[in-house]
Order: C-alpha cells, then sequence, then structure tokens
C-alpha cells in the first residue's frame, strides 16, 4: 500500500454499515429493468434486472464475452436495449445519446486524446459543460492534485508512463462531476504490484468523492476488493449478486464457486439429516462427508460440495478416521511466500488443492513431494451447491 | 560485413540516379543557357527569366494551373475524407463492395478513357468547357487518391478517442473536429498535398477537359514544344521543380521538429 500522505478515511467504518440494498424505502440511482441486448442474433445481455444505489462502488465480474462491457456500455448509451428500460435517477434514458448523459467512463484504453496535453484532456469534458476558464483551470488544478500528477499538466499522453496515464484518464473522466463513473477494465493495463497500490485509491477517492462507481473486471481480486457489491456474469445474466463474502463464502452454483477463487468440488447424494448434520456419501470419500445443514439440500438428490483450499487442512500424520477425511499423495506444491498450496492426488486419482497461511518462518518438517497426507475439513468449511 | 560502399554498389547508385536525374539537372542547367537553341551551350544568363515574366500567356497559364490545383485538391480532400469515413465507419452497408470498387477505380483506369468520358458528359450537359470543367474534373480523378491516404490513416485511428468525446459531453460532428481531425491532419494534408501534385503535372484530363482561357501550364508547355523548345520553358520548368522541392523540404523539416518537439 502506498505509503504518500493523503487524509486517510476509514473505509471500513463507512463500508460495514452501507447496505441500501436491504433498505426496501431505498432510490437506487441505476436501474436495469429486464434488459436485452443483441448483436446480430446473438444475445449479449439476456434480461438483466439490477439496481445500484447513490454512493455505491458496484462490480460487474465475469469471463470476457459474459455481457458486462455491453451492460456498461448500454448506461453510457453507446448501444440501446433491444428490451427493457436503463433508468438514471428514476428517469428512462431511452433516446438519450452518450453525450447528453450525466455519466462518464473511464476507458480500457484509457482513450486519452493524443493531441492534447494532460491539462486539456481533463479540461475537455468541461469546456463542453461551458464552464467559465478559471473556473476550469481551476478544477483541472484540483483533479491533478487528486490524482497525484501535479508538474505533469503540460505533458502529452504518450510522454507519461501507464500508470500515469491511468490517472489522467480517471481525472477526465471525474472531473466533470458526473452522477456515476464507469470503469471499462481500469486496472487492466498496469502491472501487479501498481493495480493492486491503485484498487486502494480508487476505493478512497470514490469515498472521498461520494461518487457512484461501477467497475467492469474479469479480475476477481479487484471486483472483491473494490466493490460494496460484486454480480458475477455470465453468458448475458447475473448469475449471483452480493457483498464480496457472501459471494465468496456463499457462491450459490458451481459456475461462481469455480469462477471466484480456487475451489474443489465433491459431487455426492445427500443420505440422511439429523436436523443438525447432513451426511453426504461421495465417491471420493469413504466415510462420506458431514455437512452442516441446509435447507437446501434434498435427501437422495445429487448435489455437490465445494470446500476453498484454505479450509482444508493437511496433516502428515493419520488423523482419527471419521468423516471429511481424505487420504493422498502431495503431488506438487506450489510456494508463494505467503501461502503454499498443495496439490493432493487421492487414491481415486483425483487432485485436491489445500492451501495453506505460512505463518511462520520454519516449519519443523515442511510437507514434501510424495509425502502420504490427510486432508480434512470442518462441517461447515464446505458450501452444498444444487446446480 | 563490409560496412563501406564497394565499386559495384557505387556504380549502380551513379547510373540509377543519373538515369533518374540527369534529364532534369540538363533541363535545369540550360535554362541559364544565353543561346536560343536549346542544345547548344552559349554562355551563362538569366534571360529566360526575364523573359519569362515578360510572356503573357505563360504566366497566364501558371495563374489558371494554380487556382484549377487549390481549388480541386480542396474539393477532392473533403469529398475524399467523406469517402474514407464512410468506408472505415459503416463497416456494413448495402452495396459497400461496390462503392468501395468504385472509388478506386479511377486509380486504374487509364487516363485517356476518363479525359474522354468527362468530356463526353460535358458536351451532353451543354457544359462551356473551361476553368470549372477542368477543375471539376481534377477533382473527380483525384479524390480516390486522397480518399485512399486518408482511410489508412483513418483505420488506425482508435474509435475510441471518438467515443470519450461524446462520453465527456461533445456532440458526435463536434467530436469529429475536435478529436478525429486532429489526430487523422497529417493525412489530410499529405493527401491534399498529393491531389495539388496530381493536378499541377496533369495534361491528359485538362486536354479533354479544358477550353479556350483556361489553358493549364502542362497544355502550355506541351503546345510551345510542338512549335519548337524554347528556353523558356526550361526556366519556367526550373522554376516548378525549386516550388516543388522546396515544399518537399519544408514538409520535412516540420515533421522533424515535431518529432523532436514529441
Amino acid at each position: 500500500m502506498t505509503e504518500r500522505s493523503r487524509p486517510r478515511l476509514n473505509i471500513g467504518a463507512v463500508r460495514s454499515t452501507f447496505a441500501p440494498w436491504t433498505d426496501p424505502t431505498a432510490k437506487p440511482l441505476v436501474r436495469f429493468e429486464k434488459v436485452v441486448k443483441r448483436f446480430d442474433g446473438e444475445t449479449a445481455v439476456n434480461g438483466v434486472s439490477l439496481d445500484i444505489y447513490p454512493g455505491e462502488f458496484f462490480a460487474l465480474l465475469g469471463p470476457s464475452g459474459c455481457g458486462k462491457t455491453t451492460l456498461m456500455r448500454l448506461l453510457a448509451g453507446f448501444e440501446t436495449p433491444d428490451e427493457g428500460r436503463v433508468l438514471l435517477a428514476g428517469e428512462d434514458l431511452a433516446g438519450k445519446r452518450p453525450h447528453e448523459r450525466p455519466v462518464n467512463m473511464m476507458f480500457q484504453s484509457y482513450a486519452l486524446f493524443p493531441h492534447l496535453s494532460v491539462e486539456r484532456n481533463i479540461a475537455f469534458g468541461l469546456k463542453q459543460q461551458g464552464m467559465a476558464k478559471d473556473e476550469i483551470a481551476a478544477r483541472v488544478d484540483e483533479m491533478l492534485s487528486l490524482v497525484r500528477l501535479d508538474g505533469l499538466a503540460k505533458r502529452k499522453p504518450h510522454q507519461l508512463s501507464g500508470g500515469q496515464r491511468q490517472r489522467v484518464a480517471l481525472a477526465r473522466a471525474i472531473a466533470p462531476r458526473p452522477k456515476m463513473l464507469l470503469l471499462d477494465e481500469p486496472l487492466a493495463a498496469l502491472d501487479k504490484k501498481l493495480r493492486e497500490e491503485t484498487q486502494f485509491e480508487l476505493m478512497a477517492l470514490q469515498q472521498q468523492l461520494g461518487m457512484t462507481f461501477l467497475i467492469v473486471t474479469h479480475d476477481q481480486e479487484e471486483a472483491m476488493v473494490t466493490a460494496d457489491r460484486i454480480a458475477v456474469m455470465r453468458a448475458g445474466q447475473i448469475v449471483q449478486m452480493g457483498r464480496p463474502a457472501d459471494v465468496y463464502e456463499a457462491p450459490n452454483s458451481r459456475y461462481v464457486a469455480d469462477f471466484i477463487g480456487d475451489v474443489n468440488i465433491f459431487e455426492g447424494k445427500a443420505e440422511h439429516a439429523d436436523g443438525v448434520t447432513v451426511r453426504m456419501a461421495s465417491a471420493e470419500s469413504p466415510q462420506g462427508f458431514d455437512i452442516v445443514e441446509d435447507d437446501k439440500i434434498e435427501i437422495g438428490a445429487t448435489a455437490w460440495l465445494a470446500v476453498r483450499p484454505e479450509k482444508i487442512q493437511v496433516h502428515l500424520d493419520e488423523p482419527p478416521p471419521g468423516p471429511n477425511r481424505l487420504a493422498g499423495k502431495v503431488a506438487d506444491i506450489g510456494y508463494l511466500g505467503d501461502w503454499t498450496t498443495y496439490l493432493v492426488e487421492l487414491e481415486s486419482g483425483r487432485t485436491i488443492r489445500a492451501a495453506r497461511a505460512n505463518a511462520s518462518r520454519f516449519v519443523d518438517r515442511p510437507v514434501d513431494w510424495d509425502d502420504q497426507v490427510w486432508l480434512t475439513f470442518a462441517r461447515d468449511a464446505g458450501v452444498v451447491l444444487t446446480q | 560485413m563490409k560496412r563501406g560502399l564497394s565499386g559495384f554498389n557505387i556504380a549502380a547508385l551513379v547510373v540509377g540516379f543519373g538515369f533518374l536525374y540527369l534529364p532534369i539537372v540538363l533541363l535545369v542547367v540550360y535554362s541559364f543557357n544565353a543561346s536560343r537553341l536549346v542544345t547548344v551551350w552559349g554562355g551563362f544568363s538569366t534571360r529566360w527569366y526575364a523573359s519569362l515574366f515578360r510572356n503573357e500567356q505563360l504566366l497566364d497559364a501558371i495563374w489558371v494551373t494554380f487556382r484549377v490545383g487549390l481549388i480541386s485538391a480542396t474539393i477532392a480532400t473533403v469529398l475524399g475524407t467523406l469517402a474514407a469515413i464512410a468506408l472505415v465507419r459503416a463497416r456494413r452497408f448495402r452495396g459497400r463492395t461496390l462503392f468501395s470498387g468504385m472509388v478506386f477505380a479511377p486509380l486504374v483506369m487509364p487516363e485517356v478513357i476518363l479525359g474522354l468520358s468527362l468530356l463526353l458528359l460535358f458536351v451532353s450537359l451543354g457544359l462551356p468547357r473551361g476553368f470549372w470543367t477542368v477543375t471539376v474534373s481534377h477533382a473527380t480523378i483525384t479524390m480516390c487518391y486522397a480518399s485512399v491516404v486518408i482511410q489508412a490513416r483513418l483505420a488506425a485511428f482508435d474509435r475510441q478517442l471518438e467515443e470519450a468525446a461524446q462520453d465527456l459531453g461533445c456532440p458526435p460532428i463536434k467530436a469529429f473536429f475536435l478529436v478525429t481531425l486532429p489526430n487523422i491532419a497529417p493525412a489530410v494534408a499529405a493527401a491534399w498535398m498529393l491531389a495539388f501534385t496530381l493536378s499541377l503535372d496533369d495534361l491528359v484530363i485538362a486536354s479533354f477537359t479544358s477550353g479556350p482561357g483556361a489553358t493549364t501550364l502542362p497544355m502550355r508547355i506541351y503546345s510551345q514544344v510542338r512549335l519548337g523548345v524554347s528556353p523558356e520553358i526550361n526556366a519556367v520548368s526550373t522554376l516548378l521543380i525549386g516550388l516543388v522541392a522546396t515544399g518537399v523540404i519544408a514538409v520535412y523539416l516540420f515533421q522533424m521538429r515535431r518529432k523532436t518537439e514529441d
């Protein structure tokens, strides 16, 4: 994280109480109503309904081609919906062209005007609004210091580094104080370190400006870190929407579980339930799995148990027999410094991922390649998925 | 690898450049010939330049040529830009292939046929041939060259820049002038220069479409040469060469300066 000083906001304090989507009286800033968009017969957006609230940092997450960028372009006005409506502050945007919409977009390619200097790039939107010259100059200065580009006002875009260009694009988009900022893969072109730093800066900036942000990304980490809520998209539809932790810990489908983070999925059948615990039979584990009772589970139906790698413990000594226990050999070790990922091959031939935080610098006996290990996890570590 | 030039390389260069420039050098040298005979050297003199400026017919032809060039190049550049936009932007419209083929047809069509068809058109429309018929004809022919040059640049232009301008509150037409045009300006300028040069040295089309009172310089030179080469022609040609060379060098220096500024 950056050490450069900037008035620090306690984002956590603001965020933990921010949940307008739970308030039935709250008015959304943006509403998508059963929006459908087709390109040459192919459906890019397939009946999306979505509310985004004022002050929210909302992320559309999905693989390329899932329709997330189209959804954003529908809001910016570069595409028109074939069916449904897009509303901004209660007003239907149909018939409003991009330049008439009070939302600004930060393009993935940044789309900086190559023939204009940094300050004239930032001033571009302000000039269109017909703002007075001295006001424009003041706003440009304010924006330059906000994104820490003081002193670079006279440079041309091609004289800037990638990170600086990204900041200019951001400053240019927020300078006209839009009702909403749309960010199309804003950090995709930055290297990892800079990307992480910028994620936190984006959040701070959003809180500072009190502006509503909609970010489109295929990078789950980016969405998880920055957003209040995430909508996971697949083939033109939203498959799950919620706070990052909810989506991660309680995915509603194998698709979401697999798309966000790493996951091990075990297929099985629920056998019986005693009101507290459900016993699930599976080919993977001789004693089956014990899971916390969940009303989604139907006895006798096929279900999938999804367990995240960090929730699986690796043992070198055999634990007492029981459910939620798997035996195997270490096939591969991925040492990441902060984490170590073990790929354990079960007797069935399946490979399971288990991860361990490297909390201390030295371990008595590290788990090694080809070691015989046992994997266990708690009753509440997994999520049962029915689709 | 040897870095210097071998004997063969030097010979090839001399022959190549000689082939290209010897006729031009001869023309320039003989424009300073004191003798009236074009092929006999009679000492250095600038008398043909002086007499050139007293030759009303020649001066008139120069003036006509420049006016035709300026106007037709401007028309061709505007039309060429519009055609390029249509071809690059509208990827799918009915008859796109036909349209793009038709825009480029004059590039490969024999000039004589173009000139003849234009002449027939003007005759059937009953238009008196003169200054404007030459100008329009030149605009027609050079437009496709202009369009090719601009199209190449426009295809490489990032469309998102225009979207960004619109997103920031700029109506589409204004976005074109504020963002697209400044970025394709070098190609537009190059297209204009090309159209102007093509118009400047065209003889065939002008011969077909011009009428009394609108004799262009190439036509004048050609008709005078048929009556016998006058050193005045050498002088005017030398001036033309000087003008074109100055233009080329100016453009080069301008581009160099822009590069170092960047």
